[in-house]
């Protein structure tokens, strides 16, 4: 059965790991994630998803087993969100290394404190360096699309690294859109077996993991990390297409959207894309030449075709939902770094964080050039 | 160690399989005790191998044929368990 159905990001990540059918979700709740596992775990409750279930004590124990399961060759998938995350980050750090391949479903929420349960990208931004590969969906079918994409991403040879797909916190997780799952059969097959390449708890063939590595090769460790997650990128594009095959629908580590003979244009992340897509369409009825670059993948990041997608860009804009106290914020970074030398003016605004609202009046001002460091903040903002 | 290897040779992860691990033997020093066999004494029942945290016993297959001393570190586990007072601790 096709078709559309009204579902949230959450109940949409939900029907993919149904459909995934993981052997082990080692999880532990938490806003705005739990809809997600929640949903998830009704479907193992009424005989629809064979999975085991293992409900921890912490998100430190749910990635510490996560690690387990797969590397005993079990397709393994968990989630979290924000206090999670940062409980988890140890561990994924420890996953990363050991080249685990877990997917996690991630419902964007601030970082205490204050502490707050809405949407900013302040825990995704956390484990930026920890060598997992971040995703970010736009709306719940991104979300699904991604989730259903995750594990062979995670599980390709040639990258061996946790998968994280990230959706905004409420703005994603809770909010019902509509959404086209593949049939079971279809997702079934295109999500296919899964395979460890490396047996590694074997006792056939028994082997330590995650051996202590001293200066003579904890460096050489990093650096193979570094080459593995590089190497999701063309994993990443092959798999898009594939699935583009069933779906119709395109995805990528980016999306261009009207940048064609753009002057200005927006980079963000996240479910910010569809509210500045309106915007774009809007100014370019009216005759303002703006477009959006939406990243997809924030690690790995394109950063050649990010410089590609705005070569002839005048002035690139750039969103971030997670700030740096005292430096660059994470995304205004990585643009920064891939533009350097091109000669477009480069700006970049922090907004939304702990789900304040970025408005359409507000992209309309920052594509008009009024560029504050921080969007929607009360009292004196710096413009730039 | 051996020569260093690059990191595009090294396993993913670094998962170590006993074959390629060096095997460094660490019975440089011990506590000042080392245990002496009573092979006369020994019924094979294999609790000092099982509670060696050194993995110093040795077997020749399933039989107890002695500690070897390159690993044993003294620490006398081996003489507390043995129920036969096969085994004994005796001044370097």
């Amino acid at each position: 059965m096709t078709g559309l159905q009204l579902l949230t990001g959450g109940e949409a990540v939900a029907h993919a790991m149904r459909q995934i059918d993981p052997d082990v979700v080692p999880v532990y709740p938490i806003t705005p994630q739990t809809p997600i596992i929640q949903g998830f775990a009704k479907f193992v409750a009424d005989g629809r998803a064979g999975t085991e279930i293992v409900n921890v004590e912490s998100e430190h124990s749910a990635m510490s087993a996560a690690i387990g399961a797969a590397l005993a060759g079990a397709r393994t998938m968990t989630a979290t969100s924000s206090q999670g995350l940062a409980l988890m980050a140890e561990v994924v750090y420890i996953a990363a290394s050991m080249r685990a391949p877990i997917v996690m479903a991630v419902g964007n929420r601030a970082l205490s404190g204050p502490i707050n349960i809405h949407c900013d990208h302040s825990d995704s931004m956390l484990v930026r360096d920890s060598g997992v590969v971040q995703l970010f969906a736009e709306n719940a079918q991104e979300a699904y699309d991604l989730t259903l994409l995750a594990p062979r991403l995670a599980e390709h040879p040639d990258v061996l690294l946790p998968v994280l797909v990230c959706q905004d916190g409420f703005t994603i997780t809770h909010s019902a859109e509509p959404v086209e799952l593949l049939p079971d059969d279809v997702a079934r097959r295109f999500v296919g077996e899964y395979r460890i390449p490396h047996a590694a708890l074997d006792v056939a063939r028994p082997t330590t993991q995650g051996p202590f590595a001293m200066p003579d090769y904890y460096y050489e460790f990093r650096r193979q990390q570094g080459a593995a997650i590089e190497g999701a990128a063309a994993v990443l594009a092959d798999l898009a297409e594939e699935l583009e095959a069933l779906t119709g629908r395109r995805l990528g580590a980016l999306e261009d959207y009207r940048l064609d003979g753009a002057e200005t244009a927006l980079v963000a992340l996240g479910s910010t894309a569809g509210t500045v897509k309106d915007v774009v369409d809007e100014l370019r009825a009216e005759g303002d030449e703006v477009g959006l670059l939406k990243l997809i993948s924030f690690r790995p990041f394109p950063a050649a075709a990010v410089a590609a997608a705005l070569e002839d860009v005048e002035s690139v804009v750039v969103l971030d939902r997670a700030d740096s106290p005292g430096g660059a914020p994470p995304l205004r970074a990585e643009v920064a770094a891939a533009l350097y030398g091109s000669g477009c003016r480069l700006d970049g605004s922090v907004y939304g964080l702990g789900g304040r609202d970025l408005h359409p009046a507000d992209v309309r001002a920052l594509l008009a050039g009024t560029v504050p460091t921080h969007v929607g903040l009360r009292g004196p903002a710096c413009h730039a | 160690m051996g020569e260093l290897t690059s990191w595009t040779d090294l396993p993913a992860g670094g998962a170590v399989s006993p074959a390629g691990a060096p095997r460094t033997a660490t019975g440089g020093w011990r506590t000042g005790e080392r245990p002496e066999t009573d092979l006369s004494r020994c019924v094979n029942c294999l609790l000092c191998w099982i509670y060696c945290p050194d993995s110093a016993i040795t077997l020749d297959g399933e039989t107890f044929t002695g500690v070897d001393l390159e690993y044993c570190k003294g620490c006398g586990i081996c003489a507390e368990v043995c129920p036969e007072d096969a085994i004994a601790m005796v001044a370097e």
